[in-house]
């Protein structure tokens, strides 16, 4: 067993699958020399040389549409964005060209790329550096998104997601990169894109969250001392419906905590597929705890507020399984007065 | 933008002090050489602050790159439009902004430049023409182009100046911004501020043309390579630059070659700097050079220059008592602002 940092998991991911697979190269800004600067690609460097492992200029497009062009031309690309912000001047050729290049060559050419980026709140990166940024890839067909939610899931999706032969965007919560887990890296340790986990049973209420929230929930379900589910959504295109639609029909509940503003990101397809399969067993509304549709403020406190508290996330969920009706946001008083 | 507006302000400030601070530094050698000092200052303040643990997030200071920031702030009219970028701290104060509202910025509170909403990244202050603070790279040169175009459709002399880093010249946004300048020959400056360092990568390892502002030549603009240390030789090449633009000449390209004595961020000790280099450029230290300069000259003597010294030390401590007694900025702030308000 090894207990590794979140950042140091990816960097073993990465090693592994280069190890496995020559095809496999990594590109970045300060990913090779400085092994990047969040140190998820320590080493790489020195193990496999600067053939397979580049720096870049600052340059999100060419990043994203070399990776693009390298899958194109048969090597395993893994770009990394630094902050998910970034992808803004990079997403023409992440949604446009390289999600759309198997289906307009009727599959003559695949496009066998991850594109790894940083996302979330919580670290004093302020409003340009700290979105979530889920919607950005949602809508695009033929794109695969995960969002990893601590060291054993990131080691698990980044295996998987170099190993698909489409394009995939693997997003890492920032603020868990130093988060150590337990877990035996290998073979088995690779997950399944498009599969949830259940990482806690319970029978009265199914809590799904992704990232960072699912720490925050767990945290919240703990101290409810409730028999509540909860599931690691993980993949977000495309999720595992199944998995969701299993729990919720047995707990008659559904409640979602999402990190990003509540217009928006992966809840509303979640909360909307599950009110339409299960309307008639549902024992209560479905719960949305989100922050609110403000950008993400700096000062500390706010940051703080904007995000779902583990305290938050227990009062909301307390006051819904108590009454079955839905609690207003914490912020419901405080757009009535500006 | 509000300042000193809110109860419980201890604000030492009021509305006029940037543009009263920015017209000092237009006038007077000797307030250029002052607030070269206070940035200096200012930017020791910062780390102290976060190695207290008051301070939190990343910060980017801009030490060893005063000259710059001055040079600027006193080649530029206030009445004209600048966007900053990166280690825009010195910019920031350069313009004219207080102490306080950067150390409150940097605190969170209320009292900070955009009420601790943004960020020291963040740093606004429209009554000298600091329009926007751009932290992802190049954002602001097509910004920028923005802004000279509406100086041009509305028949206005107003100039429009982008600052940016050596990081910012690859992506697309600068090409685009430079191509669409010299176009439509917008009344615009784009200045490159040189310092050596995108992130953790020196500019030449990332960039191919040696300056790099020798890529104006591709859009058929006119470059030139300053000495980003001393404070003159930057004012005069701005105010030329600045001229021509007001004039209907077009856009010039304009490379400040300066260091960052510092990391990129906070947690970056820069273990990837050549042995030698940052002591070459500490021997070519902008507040230096002009200090040496003015008491050459006869303007001021070394007893000026320990008396602005201790001035600044007062003026930035003072500060961030000050900002530290400030609220911490109010939850209901990051609701305000998200759209324009309705008018009544």
């Amino acid at each position: 067993m090894a207990r590794l940092r979140m950042n140091q998991a990816i960097g073993r991911a990465l090693a592994d699958a280069m190890d496995e697979d020559p095809t496999v190269v990594v590109f970045g800004e300060d990913v090779a020399a400085a092994g990047g600067v969040f140190k998820t690609s320590v080493g790489l460097l020195e193990a496999f040389g600067p053939d397979r492992v580049r720096d870049t200029p600052i340059s999100e497009m060419a990043i994203v549409g070399a990776a693009v062009g390298a899958a194109m031309g048969g090597l395993r690309p893994v770009a990394e964005i630094m902050f998910a912000d970034f992808f803004g001047v990079a997403l023409d050729q992440v949604v446009t060209q390289g999600a759309l290049v198997h289906y307009l060559t009727r599959g003559a050419v695949t496009v066998p790329m991850v594109v790894r980026s940083s996302v979330g709140a919580g670290r004093g990166f302020a409003a340009t550096h700290s979105r979530t940024v889920e919607e950005w890839f949602l809508s695009a067909p033929g794109l695969k998104l995960v969002e990893v939610s601590g060291a054993r899931t990131a080691y698990g999706l980044l295996r998987a997601a170099i190993r698909e032969d489409g394009p995939v965007v693997v997003l890492e919560p920032r603020a868990l990169y130093g988060s150590r887990e337990e877990f035996e890296p290998g073979e088995d340790a690779v997950l399944a894109l498009g599969r949830a986990e259940v990482r806690r049973p319970g029978d009265e209420a199914t809590v799904v969250a992704v990232g960072q929230t699912v720490g925050i929930a767990d945290r919240a379900i703990e101290e409810l001392g409730a028999s509540v589910e909860l599931i690691d959504l993980l993949s977000l295109r495309p999720w595992d419906v199944d998995t969701v639609l299993e729990s919720v029909a047995r707990t008659g509940r559904l409640a979602l905590v999402e990190e990003h503003p509540f217009t928006g990101g992966w809840g509303p397809d979640v909360a909307s597929r599950v009110g339409q399969e299960l309307f008639g067993d549902l024992a209560a509304p479905i719960l949305r705890i989100t922050a609110p549709d403000v950008p993400v403020p700096f000062a500390r406190e706010l940051e703080f507020r904007y995000l779902p508290s583990v305290e938050y996330v227990a009062s909301q969920l307390r006051t819904w399984l108590d009454t079955g009706k839905l609690p207003a946001p914490w912020w419901a008083d405080i757009r009535e007065g500006v | 933008m509000a300042i000193g507006e809110g109860p419980g302000s201890v604000t030492t400030y009021d509305a006029k002090t940037p543009l009263r601070r920015r017209e000092e530094v237009i006038a007077d050698p000797r307030a250029r050489l002052e607030r070269m000092m206070e940035i200096r200052h200012a930017e020791q303040k910062i780390r102290e602050l976060h190695e207290e643990g008051l301070a939190w997030g990343s910060t980017h200071s801009c030490d060893g790159q005063e000259a710059v920031a001055v040079g600027i702030a006193a080649a530029v009219p206030p009445t004209d439009h600048v966007v900053g970028a990166h280690r825009g701290h010195g910019l920031g104060l350069a313009m004219g902004l207080t102490p306080e509202q950067l150390l409150g910025e940097t605190l969170g509170r209320s009292v900070g430049a955009v009420e601790g909403l943004g960020g020291s990244p963040h740093l606004v202050e429209t009554s000298v023409g600091l329009v926007f603070t751009v932290t992802l790279m190049g954002a602001g040169i097509p910004i920028v182009a923005g802004l000279a175009l509406a100086a041009q459709v509305q028949g206005s002399d107003r100039v429009a100046v982008a600052v940016f880093g050596d990081g910012a010249v690859n992506i697309g946004a600068f090409h685009e911004g430079l191509n669409l300048a010299a176009l439509w020959r917008l009344p615009a400056v784009f200045i490159i501020e040189n310092n050596h360092y995108g992130e953790f990568s020196r500019y030449d390892r990332t960039t191919t043309v040696e300056p790099p502002a020798r890529r104006a030549e591709a859009y058929g603009l006119p470059w030139t390579l300053v000495d980003g240390q001393d404070v003159d030789a930057v004012i005069e090449a701005v105010g030329t630059a600045v001229a021509t633009a007001r004039s209907g000449g077009g856009p010039t390209l304009l490379e400040l070659r300066t260091y960052r004595y510092f990391g990129h961020s906070r947690s970056d000790r820069a273990p990837y700097r050549p042995e030698g280099e940052l002591e070459a450029w500490r021997a070519r230290d902008p507040i230096r050079i002009l200090g040496d300069r003015l008491v050459a000259d006869g303007v001021v003597d070394e007893a000026d220059l320990a008396a602005m010294e201790e001035r600044c030390r007062e003026r930035v401590e003072a500060a961030a008592a000050h900002a530290l007694a400030a609220p911490v900025t109010d939850v209901t702030a990051m609701f305000r602002h998200v759209y324009p308000e309705a008018a009544p």
